[in-house]
């Protein structure tokens, strides 16, 4: 599938020069009643999150459902944080720290290992990226769970954060998106003339590779955190009683499984902080999505 | 090509040259470890991460399918006996036609939809960037946060989507009652968090398409309807596989969706009538403690993807005409 991507690059660039000023691009009335829709349609489970959140569990329940937000939002987020068996407030501490653990590990990894694909020379290059490029198809989190349990009992690691942090450093797609973007943003010319000049391949990493690929680093960043703070299975089983902000939910809705209010009190606190993120590079992350997938 | 490429890499300072004259061959030495060693050192974090928590999983999984565990955790060779077993189990075959049924159902509208909506965005309005991150806002919500709300909406008695089809004359339906009502709940689970998502990425594969083949095909007379489907579609193949193949993946790994959709638990109703095959996975290994049971049907989903994901590649190199 490498070599699609680099016809389809091309044809990109002579597509933009492409006579594109005709009004058969321009969206008519139709399309664009068409994303409004889409943006209702997207925005409403989560704006019905917020009303729920703010207002009481008889209110939930009424017919006609509220359609505008109450004044309980204060009270319930208090009544979430102290209950005692769902355990948010660690949930919350534990998400963010496996998050960015994974995150930073993981975009280390991938950006050395990225580099040595795309710009060193070694024996069994092809071979291993094409093991890179097949585990991608394995789902491993289901794949290996059992085994990948017993070694946590085995290490005595059941509820340590470190048995949900070391697994997810495995990122056969972080290591594919840096080795292509390493390709694309670092000229190989460069590399060679930094070796003429006496460079060590560390030094070329460091000095010349790290701030290229800056951006390409920002976007598998941004997605590795999303991943990891979004995940359910791995830590369900393995974190007992040290949940993370997911598992936490779920402990609220297997206890209180009626008091609509607290559960969706709880899911949007954990979904707050990704909002955000999203607010603020969401065109860093729609525009690393769009190029990872004409490259895959 | 949106993230910028120009910003050119700093240029590094000559590295300061033989400040000891070496001798020769220690310098060769080291010239010797840094071409031949140091790539394998840049890439060694990676595989050992990968021999830890891929090979050796994938392997004992398959080690352990060959014996039976037993609550005292004492095993037994069986040899295939847990596949032979697995194939009769009726538990195992109705989470086997959940789990496909949910994801033929909730996959082809949702690639129409994505590949409709794709056609949208890839027209010119104002707001572009409001409106494309409008559309992606529910792949940033988590699964379990759309499963709360979700199976809020389908309550039986209080749901909203009771009460709107109230209107039509419908008479409430318990959604987590039988298989195809909780089914098409679940699926539209799956498709709001991700129908978005591979709208956009259609709509980067649409970009690559040169425009001026449908100002041609505009001139030849041929309708929009027309270039959709023997321009758009056709040159959209490489991103349908990628598209088709994560889907194919995430359709028959489904987890956190029919849990929270049963409060938490992991049986997928009171007849198993939703609970797919990573759900029976994770119920037999670690609620009923069957190490050896668990780790073969793994094994069998693994099987499953890699049919599902070839018959969907077949598919869509047909649809793209060519022969």
């Amino acid at each position: 599938m490498t070599t699609l991507t680099v016809r389809q690059n091309r044809r990109k660039r002579t597509s933009r020069n492409g006579g594109s000023g005709s009004s058969m691009w321009d969206a008519t009335l139709l399309t664009k009643v068409m994303l409004g829709f889409t943006i209702i349609l997207s925005a409403f489970p989560i704006y019905w999150m917020i009303i729920i959140a703010s207002r009481t569990n008889s209110d939930a329940v009424d017919t006609p459902p509220p359609l505008l937000p109450g004044g309980n939002l204060g009270e319930n987020i208090r009544r979430v944080l102290a209950d005692e068996d769902a355990q948010f407030i660690t949930g919350l501490v534990n998400s963010a720290i496996v998050a960015s653990t994974v995150t930073v590990s993981v975009v280390i990894i991938s950006t050395m290992a990225g580099f040595a694909f795309a710009r060193l020379h070694f024996k069994g290059h092809k071979i291993l990226l094409l093991a890179i490029l097949m585990t991608m198809m394995v789902p491993l989190q289901q794949m290996g769970i059992v085994p990948l349990y017993r070694l946590m009992v085995e290490l005595e690691w059941t509820g340590q954060l470190q048995a949900v942090i070391l697994p997810y450093l495995l990122n056969a797609f972080g290591v594919f998106l840096m080795t292509q973007y390493t390709e694309q943003a670092v000229p190989a010319e460069l590399v060679e003339a930094a070796r003429v000049d006496g460079a060590s391949t560390l030094r070329i990493w460091w000095n010349i590779v790290l701030p290229a690929v800056r951006p390409g680093m920002a976007v598998l960043g941004i997605n590795t955190f999303m991943l990891i703070w979004n995940d359910f299975m791995w830590p369900l089983i393995v974190l007992a009683g040290n949940p993370t902000v997911q598992v936490a939910i779920r402990n609220l809705n297997a206890q209180h499984s009626t008091d609509y209010v607290m559960i969706f009190t709880g899911t949007t606190l954990s979904v707050i902080p990704l909002i955000l993120v999203f607010i603020l590079f969401g065109r860093q992350i729609i525009g690393g999505l769009m190029e990872g997938a004409v490259k895959a | 090509m949106s993230l910028h490429t120009d910003s050119g890499p700093t240029v590094i300072a000559p590295a300061p040259r033989q400040r000891h004259a070496a001798p020769g061959s220690g310098r060769r030495f080291r010239s010797w470890l840094d071409l031949k060693a140091v790539p394998y050192l840049l890439i060694s974090p990676y595989f050992l991460l990968f021999a830890v928590f891929g090979l050796f999983p994938l392997a004992f999984t398959f080690w352990y399918s060959l014996y039976d565990y037993d609550l005292t955790g004492s095993e037994k060779w069986v040899a295939l006996g847990n596949y032979a077993e697995l194939l009769s189990d009726s538990q195992f075959w109705t989470a086997v036609v959940n789990t496909l049924a949910m994801f033929v159902i909730a996959t082809v509208p949702q690639l129409l939809l994505a590949l409709m909506l794709a056609n949208a965005l890839n027209k010119r309005f104002r707001g572009q960037l409001f409106v494309r991150m409008g559309v992606l806002l529910p792949l940033v919500t988590s699964v379990v946060a759309v499963a709360v709300v979700f199976t809020q909406l389908y309550g039986r008695d209080w749901g909203m989507v009771n009460w709107i089809l109230s209107w039509f004359g419908v008479d409430p339906i318990d959604w987590k009652a039988e298989r195809l009502p909780s089914w098409l709940a679940i699926a539209t689970m799956v498709d709001w968090r991700w129908t978005g998502y591979n709208a956009i990425i259609f709509l980067a594969g649409m970009q690559t398409i040169p425009r001026d083949l449908y100002e041609a095909a505009a001139i030849d007379g041929a309708s929009r309807r027309r270039q959709f489907w023997q321009i758009t579609v056709p040159m959209l193949r490489p991103t349908m596989i990628f598209v088709v193949l994560n889907s194919t993946i995430g359709g028959l790994t489904l987890f956190a969706e029919p849990i929270m959709f049963y409060g938490g638990r992991i049986e997928g109703g009171s007849n198993n009538q939703f609970q797919t095959v990573a759900m029976f996975i994770v119920q037999k290994g670690f609620n009923e403690f069957e190490y050896g049971y668990a780790s073969g049907a793994a094994w069998l989903l693994f099987l499953m993807i890699l049919i599902g994901s070839l018959i969907n590649f077949l598919l869509i190199r047909r649809i793209g005409g060519r022969k």
